[in-house]
Parts: structure tokens; sequence; C-alpha cells
């Protein structure tokens, strides 16, 4: 716990400094284990505990639990992959995006948690290595579908006048091949940093209005307090959320990858 | 006086004043998609589904922009 005062009573709030605890075990060599390290071994134990637990005996008439994770799978095949990519195509990209779905849902939603408070998800490491899955996975789908000539259609889109091209080109380029996997891991990666940081914010604040500040001052405490919940609460609704879009925009690349004209 | 000397002065960071520019457009950006996607499922209820899944999308590539700017702070500063 930091505290949320200086020595001569400012308040300091939190910093980018959050994300970089100190390590654990093996400081100084690439494989350097940090509270962040451990939160992402127990979250993916978990993932795996689940749906071990979910799947070991698996009945026609399903049991509570079973039926928790079913629901969970089925969210993924029916709303993610098949309702982007179609019965057959969501059937073959079915597996990336279920795992790419519960990866980040169990990683984000150690955020929200109390006693783990941050997400696995929070440094870049997790988000970067999301976001060039599914960056090979699109490429690979179009590839696939037509060989050859899914970098033409991509980067020379038919039906435009030639002359175009030296402006359309240098555009479809970056939106395509850099602004997609640099929006998907800043997208999830700011999303969990921001929510960290605002949580700490609020619970910190609170701390030093109870105990540091004086006269009317710690009313606003309460404030804080209140507004600490609410959006720990909302942590988990963005915690979902992220999930969601991480697997939908993977699977609406790979529909723009394996559509007929583009 | 004479007409250099500093009469006010404010501590911190201008990349604060730089996400809060950068956050107006992608804020009025997903307010339109939101309020677009309940205009059309009052008009077509039967097709909120729909829409729904196409409001997040809409909303995750507006939204991009604003986090863009967040992280523009982590890299430049």
């Amino acid at each position: 716990m930091l505290p949320s005062a200086t020595e001569d009573g400012q308040f300091k709030g939190p910093s980018i400094n959050e994300f970089f605890p100190e390590a654990i075990l093996f400081a100084g060599s690439p494989f350097e284990i940090n509270r962040i390290m451990l939160i992402r071994f127990l979250a993916v134990a978990v993932l795996l505990l689940v749906f071990w637990l979910g799947t070991r005996r698996m009945q026609v008439i399903p049991t509570r639990f079973q039926s928790i994770v079913e629901l969970g799978l089925n969210f993924a095949r029916v709303n993610i992959a098949e309702d982007i990519l179609g019965k057959k195509d969501g059937k073959r990209f079915l597996p990336l995006i279920t795992t790419i779905f519960f990866m980040v849902l169990f990683l984000n939603i150690t955020g929200p948690l109390p006693f783990l408070n941050i997400a696995g998800t929070s440094v870049i490491g997790v988000p970067l290595v999301l976001a060039v899955i599914a960056y090979v996975a699109f490429i690979y789908a179009g590839v696939k579908k037509n060989p050859g000539n899914f970098f033409r259609n991509a980067l020379f889109p038919p039906g435009v006048p030639p002359f175009l091209y030296i402006i359309v080109t240098p555009i479809e380029f970056i939106s395509t091949f850099l602004v997609r996997p640099v929006t998907l891991t800043l997208r999830l990666l700011m999303n969990m940093i921001v929510g960290h940081l605002l949580l700490v914010l609020f619970f910190s604040a609170t701390q030093f209005f109870f105990f540091t500040a004086d006269g009317g001052f710690k009313l606003f405490g309460a404030g804080t307090l209140v507004f600490g919940f609410a959006f720990t609460l909302f942590e988990v609704l963005i915690a979902l959320l992220q999930a969601y879009i991480f697997a939908l925009l993977t699977a609406v690349y790979i529909q723009l990858a394996l559509a007929e004209e583009h | 006086m004479d007409a250099t000397s500093v009469l006010a002065a404010i501590n911190g960071n201008i990349a604060t004043v730089g996400y809060g520019l950068a956050a107006i457009g992608p804020a009025i950006g997903v307010g339109i998609v939101v309020g677009k996607t309940i205009e059309g499922v009052a008009r077509q209820p039967e097709l909120a589904g729909q829409l729904q899944v196409l409001m997040y999308i809409g909303i995750a590539f507006t939204e991009a922009l604003a986090f863009i700017g967040i992280a523009t702070y982590f890299i430049f500063v």
C-alpha cells in the first residue's frame, strides 16, 4: 500500500509506476516474476480449472456448473463467431476466437477483484501478443482464401480510378496493416491502465481525505468512497466489454479479409 | 515590473490538457453512434441485436482515438 500523502501533507496521485512492481523472483533476468506475472499465472490456472471442471463429465442434462460454462462457450460461438463469420467460417475460426475471448476476460477480471486489484492485461505483453495473433490470423485467412490476390485487393481496392491509387494505397496500407494491430493493443491496454488508475485514485483519495485532510474536507472522503465502489462495478462491465470487443474485432477483421471483393 | 516577469505559474503536465482535447472528438463520435443506434432500435425493434453488434464495433473504432490520446503521453514524455 503506497502512502496517499507526501511528508508535507500534499495529495499524491497514482502514477505509471503502479504497473511495474518490484520483482519477486529472478530479478534482472528476462524471466523476472513480479506481482502482475503471478496474477497472470493465477488467472490462467483458474481459466484452465474452470474449463476442466466444466467439461470433465458432460451430461445431456447439464449440471448447474456445466450450464454456466456452456453459456459462456455458446456466447462466443453464436454471438461472436457465427454472427460475424457465418456458420462455415465461424466454425473454422471458433477455437481462435473462443481462446481470445476467454483469455482476455479472465486476465481482465482480475482488475476489479479485491486483493488482486490489477488486470493481467494492464502491461503491454498480453495485449500485444493477442493483437499479433489476430493480425497473423486475418492475413492468413485472406491469403488462404485468395492466394496472391489478398494483398492486391487490400492495397488496390477495385473500382477506384487508377490515378487515385497514389492517395488510396498509402491510406489502405496504414489503416489495414498498421492501425489495426496498434489499436487492438492500445484499446485493451489503455482501458485496463486507465481503469486501474481511476480506482487507485478514488481509494487513495478516500484515505487521504479521511486520515490526512482536515475539517470539512473529510466529507469529500465519503463521496470518493462511493464513487470508488461504483467504478469497481463499472470496471467489471469494462472487463467483459473489452473481452467481447477484442474477440468481435478479430472476427470482423477475419471477415473483411474473407469477403469476396476485398 | 518588467513585461517578462512571471505573475502566475501552474505546475503539472501539459499532456493533461492534451488528453482533454483528444477526448472531445471520440466523445462526440461515441454519442452519435449510440444515439443513432437508439433511434434505429426505436424504429425497428426487431433489429436490436444486429444494431447492437454494429454499435459496439463503431464504438470500438471511435474510442480508439481517445486511447491513442492517452498513450501519446506515455510515449512522448
